[in-house]
């Protein structure tokens, strides 16, 4: 008969496809207990059966899949904390065929040959056997749970706040904490990972609060905290990770316990909380005791027998072995015994426990063997016996350990504090903490209620006292450590005994605390059993690190919103609309879409931009250059900044005339072109590349910053603001002109800009070409910049204008030997190398980068230089360029292919490229890789097209 | 004992109690003839062929620390060889080609698993750019090859190529022997295998000082556990290796950075390979234990915190779980830092410094793992010989002034 003693809802349920009820307020694990099922999982290596160990986040062993509608499933999920909901199907894991007769077992019988460390030592031949053998078959065995098959439906959602006070955990110290800090007026945020607040609380039956059961008394602090608004109490929340300044990461479960939630709510919300001051009341997790056969179903936590017992109604066995080093477990003994259980037996570690719960507990006739060891149990799919140190052994049907009681200080050791081992009670504590932040309670290391609270009365409370670290004398090795990694006490010693004498060595020897648990049960054990072993003493063992998240997170959770559409800001340019409707084909540029050509009904890619580039050399094009980075650079120092960037002199550059500018890395090569107009003394419009419009105005900051804090500048993007309209070839005066006003286009030189208003709006011309031909950059405020493209655009139409796009600009630009930051440069390239040194400034002081440039390398002469190429065929962009036809491998590259297009204007293909010494080769046939063999290809100077520049300034 | 299905079935018998230590826990000696200082996988590579392959025995590796518990137990094991610059190319190549039998030589099975590198490329520049590696590595004799969309999802079947993805994919770089290995096993067969030779690997031993003598050559080291005198001694220190430079007055041209990495719960197979991102900024693979291994980026400020901002593995699962709808409900189960050492040119040092006697090892980035054999090989090489190995010779400090940069990040450049 299983004792069942509380009501409520019935909820049906379904583990292993087979059917079951629990009540509203069951965990999985609970409502499973209650239908008498211990077995709920196999172990990682051994696949060993196992049931439940404890009742919260702590669990190692309960480990299931639960699924969902449209595909949704979950693996890995503690069954201990699992709420039911009707209809819930759980599935366990790591089993084949089923959880009752799994093969995998077979690994059990083999446990000696599979040690600590085994897969070091063999499986090393034949060589090519590890990838092709040995590693798929350790993977197949290897793993949990299976990931989902199917995309995830649900969505997540984030959120920021700010508060006073923060408490982690809602147990009676978190909940005194955060009364106190509410009540002077704070704004006090109180999470806790479970379901309902309440902590240890919530299964306490002795103590009474004030007078008044532990109960009552919680209800009643809940309700005030509740109807407090300055309070926000969020159950189900999850801190996981603790980082600087105080900001903690939460995770809140929203759906998971819903049996049909609403689909507008998010499966789980992230919270970023930053506070002033954090409280962390994160309670203590109960140690189980090592010894042999300590995994067999049944045999479980003491304090989660009694939160079963005393909070879920549920006993955990009809015939219950208590098996302690510690008060605490008394509590549970009183507690289960006044269920209706009958408890066999306390076999208590120590010689001679004289607590008040020993007092208790003989006052109930309880027998307690002091002086006394469990060193084995009998049993297979559940325990059925207790094998005593004084070798009699106690039949049983379930069996609780109370090994003491382990402080969570992992969120106090994630701030960065440092942690102080209190060696009377074998306990790590929070020492002195790195952030504002303090420690209260279990956390704290207190665990007695009346201390908690005080100054209020506490009576009946039964506190943890005493507990015991390393493997139970008398006992073999073969008890656990990690029950879910399967690691035994013997292979630790077994790592010790190899030479592994830090903590961290042995842990990732031995696996042990690298389970989904994170060693919650496990760590102090392994700690103590190879400090005895090295015979240390245990805090010069070392202690492994506490790494965010305290629980496993959802990765949908830490990715939140940021998907599709919104994984990244797309950026359009205001004439966007108009190139979507004329069907133009974008291409990803950083974050920016740009019309990358447009393909007219019919044509091909390479027939349209064929087509755009004959307008353009014919008649004139259409060019949306919004995306061009701008900076406006203002201040009396405004060119003197300028001098300092650019590898060009500024100072004497006019009022109304524009000069290409280089930026240099400090390392000499090039990191950002683009043309500079000045607009007044003190007044520079800069033009960035689109990639590069970012990274040039952060550099610039840096330097005005840090470096040049002499000048008096002020940089301001305006990249946003200035939409920029190109309009090139032969007729774009003509074009233009009907429209500008105030602004005389016919005395414009090649290289100026002049303010004035275009199509009724404002706007800086610029007389600048990127294609080689006549060409102006019509630069207007966004918001007038569709208005202004559909004024030029009808304007053009006598000229049977086109619009065109990046693939067409990059043909025409090239055809000039006009070099593109980032495919003609990489990072190592010089001005001298492209054939720029003419924009370098000889005479200036200094700029950055020039240090660099006197290099002895940027010097040489046999640096790679731009060149053009005619090629046989096209060849891709990036290969390389070779003296031989046919080339051994290893053979060194004389350069690469930086651009190559089929040129429409030419006639054939055509290729820029970087060449060692290229600049004394010209004539000469070099050979370029193609993904079969090469091609040949002759080097001719990199301007295949009007190389006097008659067509600028027509 | 040697490591062995033998051994193993024979010790199953002994109760597994007949182990012998792996490495051991010596007291330092006053003298050794070279000093290696750091216990990471490179530090105790070097060691091992200096011992060898050098023949030289009276060698120490001292570790501030636990060996192994720097970059070598905090990074994301990724090995490949397909660099664009043929300095690179050969350097890391090496190490492929050492990666191929370290098992055997060892005689620890370091797990390497040539699985398969998969770069994804995600715009016309990163065509470009893959492209170029691609022609460049085939002229080098290393395998790189590329692969439409489709072939890409063949190769990883949960990668989603659907083009309305914000960064679809567009195409893929394949290097199929590159792969990953167990990390800690490569620092721990190094280990064992030094030891094995006489190398002393003297742990929690800090450097607190590097002595010179009259003419400034090395002449020892002070640490926490007394002076110890040798004659060279290299550097190997990673993150830390500008401060024990400074200490013999070598300004390094060094910038550290936390640097992320996570691993979520372990689960049946689910990925064939690695593969990587540059242009989202993510990469993942799968270890045998089953854990998702997934890096992140570096903080953008330099520091010596081993935690890194929660922000950057923000960004870096936003981008998986756009690559990998399948694994969002997967869970985050440990995420860790490490510092990098960051050169200017994202390539590392090897060889002389300006102080005779003194080899520095150092500024490996975000990529020093699989350089791990080919890294120890040449600095022993330099370390016996007091001159580089030629495939060191161009990782010069000296290079920083000369200007012959090796500039890995190039051809990663953004613009137009």
């Amino acid at each position: 008969m299983i004792v069942r003693q509380r009501s409520g809802t019935r909820l049906r349920f379904s583990f292993d496809g087979k059917d079951y009820t629990g009540v509203a307020g069951d965990t999985l694990a609970s409502a499973l207990l209650a239908n008498g099922v211990h077995l709920m999982g196999r172990s990682f290596k051994y696949h060993r059966p196992r049931g439940v160990l404890g009742a919260g986040a702590e669990e190692p062993n309960a480990l299931v899949d639960v699924a969902g509608p449209d595909g949704r499933s979950t693996p890995n999920l503690r069954a201990t904390t699992v709420e039911l909901y009707d209809g819930l199907r759980a599935t366990s894991q790591n089993r084949y065929p089923s959880l009752r007769f799994d093969l995998g077992a077979v690994n059990g019988l083999l446990s000696p040959l599979l040690g600590a460390g085994f897969y070091y030592k063999t499986f090393m031949h034949p060589r090519a056997a590890w990838a092709t053998l040995y590693e798929p078959l350790i993977r197949r065995a290897a793993g949990l749970g299976e990931a989902p098959r199917r995309p995830d439906p649900d969505h997540y959602a984030q959120r920021y706040a700010h508060c006073e006070t923060l408490v982690v955990g809602a147990g009676p110290a978190g909940l005194l904490a955060a009364l106190t800090a509410a009540q002077s007026g704070e704004r006090v945020m109180v999470v806790d990972e479970q379901a309902v607040l309440g902590g240890s609380l919530l299964a306490e039956r002795r103590a009474t609060i004030a007078g008044q059961p532990a109960a009552d008394w919680l209800a009643a602090t809940l309700a005030t905290l509740a109807a407090m608004p300055n309070v926000q109490l969020l159950p189900r929340t999850t801190a996981f990770g603790y980082y600087q300044q105080n900001l903690l990461g939460l995770v809140e479960r929203v759906t998971d316990h819903l049996a049909a939630p609403d689909p507008a709510l998010p499966r789980e919300r992230l919270w970023q909380v930053r506070a002033r001051d954090v409280v962390l009341a994160t309670g203590a997790i109960e140690r189980p005791l090592v010894f042999a056969g300590n995994d067999r179903p049944g045999v479980m936590l003491a304090s989660a027998a009694r939160t079963y017992c005393n909070r879920y109604g549920v006993a955990v066995g009809r015939r219950v072995v208590v098996f302690t080093a510690d008060d605490s477990a008394y509590a549970a003994a009183l507690d289960l015994q006044a269920a209706g259980v009958a408890v066999v037996a306390i076999v208590d570690l120590r010689p001679d426990p004289s607590g008040p719960g020993v007092v208790a507990a003989r006052a109930a006739g309880l027998t307690v063997m002091p002086g006394t060891a469990v060193i084995a149990t009998t049993g297979h799919w559940r325990v059925t016996g207790a094998r005593l140190s004084s070798n009699t052994t106690l039949a049983c049907d379930a069996l609780l350990m109370g090994g003491g009681w382990t402080p969570s200080v992992h969120l106090f050791s994630q701030s960065r504090g440092t942690l102080r081992f209190d060696a009377a009670r074998q306990i790590y504590l929070p020492g002195t903490p790195a952030q504002r932040q303090s420690s209260v309670g279990g956390a704290n290391g207190v665990f007695d209620l009346a201390s908690i609270l005080a100054p209020l009365a506490v009576a009946g409370d039964i506190p943890a006292q005493g507990g015991f670290l390393g493997l139970v004398p008398g006992s073999r090795a073969t008890g656990f450590v990690d029950y879910q990694n399967d690691v035994k006490a013997a292979d630790i010693l077994q790592a010790t005994q190899e030479g592994f004498r830090s903590i961290e060595h042995v842990k990732r020897y031995t696996t042990t605390g690298m389970a989904t648990d994170q060693g919650k049960t496990s760590n102090m054990n392994a700690l103590a059993i190879a400090a005895a072993a090295l015979d240390l003493p245990l805090p010069e063992v070392g202690l492994t690190s506490f790494r965010t998240p305290y629980t496993p997170v959802t990765f949908g959770s830490i990715a939140g919103a940021a998907r599709g559409a919104l994984f990244d800001p797309v950026r359009k340019t205001p004439i966007h609309p108009w190139a979507e409707a004329q069907g133009a084909a974008f291409e990803d540029v950083g974050q920016w879409k740009r019309a990358w050509y447009f393909q007219h009904i019919g044509e091909s890619m390479h027939e349209a931009v064929k087509r755009e580039c004959l307008t353009v050399r014919r008649a004139v094009g259409l060019f949306d250059a919004s995306t061009l980075g701008k900076i406006e650079v203002v201040g009396p120092d405004a060119a003197e900044f300028l001098n300092r960037l650019y590898t060009n002199s500024w100072s004497k550059l006019a009022v109304g005339r524009c000069r290409y500018g280089l930026m240099l890395t400090e390392a000499g090569f090039v990191l950002d072109d683009g043309v500079v107009g000045r607009l007044a003394a003190d007044r520079f419009h800069v033009t960035t590349t689109s990639g590069g419009a970012g990274r040039v105005l952060a550099h610039m900051e840096d330097y005005l910053q840090t470096e040049f804090t002499d000048l008096q500048v002020w940089l301001t993007s305006t990249t946003e603001q200035w939409a920029v309209i190109a309009v090139q070839g032969p007729r774009a005066r003509d074009l233009l002109a009907p429209l500008v006003e105030g602004i005389d286009l016919a005395a414009m030189p090649h290289m100026s800009v002049r303010e004035g208003r275009i199509a009724g709006v404002p706007t800086r011309l610029f007389q600048v070409s990127f294609t080689g031909e006549l060409g102006y950059e019509v630069n207007v405020p966004a918001g007038h910049a569709l208005a202004v493209w559909e004024a030029l655009w009808a304007a053009g139409a006598p000229y049977d204008a086109c619009a065109y796009g990046t693939e067409a600009m990059h043909v025409l630009r090239a055809e000039k030997g006009y070099i593109v930051v980032g495919q003609e440069t990489d990072g190592t390239v010089t001005p001298e190398d492209l054939g720029l040194g003419w924009a370098v400034g000889k005479a200036k002081a200094d700029f950055v980068g020039k240090r660099s440039l006197a290099m002895m390398d940027l010097q040489a002469t046999d640096r790679p230089q731009l060149v053009g190429l005619l090629p046989a065929h096209l060849p891709q962009e990036g290969a390389q360029i070779v003296d031989r036809a046919d080339p051994p491998i290893g053979s060194a590259a004389l350069g690469h292919v930086t651009s190559a297009y089929d040129s429409a204007t030419l006639g054939r293909p055509m290729a820029l490229a970087l060449l060692a010494g290229g600049r004394r080769r010209m004539g000469q046939t070099v050979h370029i890789t193609t993904a079969t063999g090469t091609m040949p290809a002759t080097i001719v100077a990199p301007v295949f097209y009007d190389q006097e520049g008659a067509r600028l300034d027509a | 004992m040697r490591h062995s299905i033998f051994n193993l079935v024979r010790q199953a018998f002994a109760g597994n109690q007949g182990w012998p230590r792996q490495w051991r826990s010596p007291a330092p000696k006053r003298a050794y003839d070279m000093i290696v200082v750091g216990a990471g996988g490179h530090g105790l590579a070097t060691a091992y062929y200096l011992a060898a392959e050098h023949g030289l025995r009276n060698i120490a590796v001292l570790e501030k620390g636990w060996l192994g518990g720097g970059n070598t137990g905090r990074n994301t094991t990724i090995i490949r060889s397909n660099y664009l610059w043929e300095e690179s190319q050969k350097l890391y190549e090496h190490a492929v080609q050492l990666w191929e039998d370290l098992s055997q030589t060892l005689n620890y099975n370091v797990m390497y698993s040539p699985r398969g590198v998969m770069m994804l490329a995600h715009t016309q520049h990163d065509v470009q750019s893959f492209q170029r590696h691609i022609h460049a590595n085939r002229l080098g004799g290393i395998d790189n090859e590329w692969l439409t969309a489709e072939q890409a999802q063949a190769f990883c079947p949960i990668l989603n190529i659907d083009p309305s993805l914000r960064y679809p994919v567009i195409g893929a770089a394949l290097q199929r022997r590159g792969g990953t290995a167990r990390h800690d096993a490569v620092a721990w067969g190094y280990a064992r295998a030094a030891d094995a030779l006489g190398v002393d690997i003297i742990e929690n031993c800090t450097v607190t000082g590097i002595d010179r003598d009259a003419s400034g050559a090395v002449s020892g080291v002070q640490t926490s556990r007394g002076a110890i005198r040798a004659a060279r001694v290299g550097v190997v220190a990673a993150g830390h290796s500008s401060v024990l430079m400074g200490m013999a007055g070598v300004r390094m041209p060094l910038e550290s950075y936390p640097l992320q990495a996570l691993v979520s719960e372990p689960v049946k197979p689910v990925m064939p390979c690695v593969v990587m991102s540059n242009t989202v900024h993510a990469y993942m693979s799968q270890s045998d234990k089953g854990e998702l291994v997934i890096g992140a980026g570096t903080d953008a400020y330099t520091s010596y915190s081993q935690t890194g901002g929660l922000h950057i593995a923000m960004h870096t699962l936003d981008a998986i779980c756009e690559l990998f709808p399948v694994v969002r409900r997967m869970r985050m189960l440990r995420n860790w830092g490490g510092i990098v050492d960051v050169t200017p040119d994202r390539s590392p040092i090897i060889g002389k410094t300006p102080v005779p006697g003194l080899f520095v090892n150092c500024g490996w980035g975000t990529g020093g793992f699989k350089a791990t054999p080919g890294s120890g090989h040449v600095f022993a090489h330099t370390l016996a010989t007091g001159e580089p190995h030629p495939i060191n010779a161009p990782f010069s400090l000296d290079r920083f002034r000369t200007g012959r940069l090796i500039d890995e990040a190039a051809a990663a450049a953004v613009a137009h």
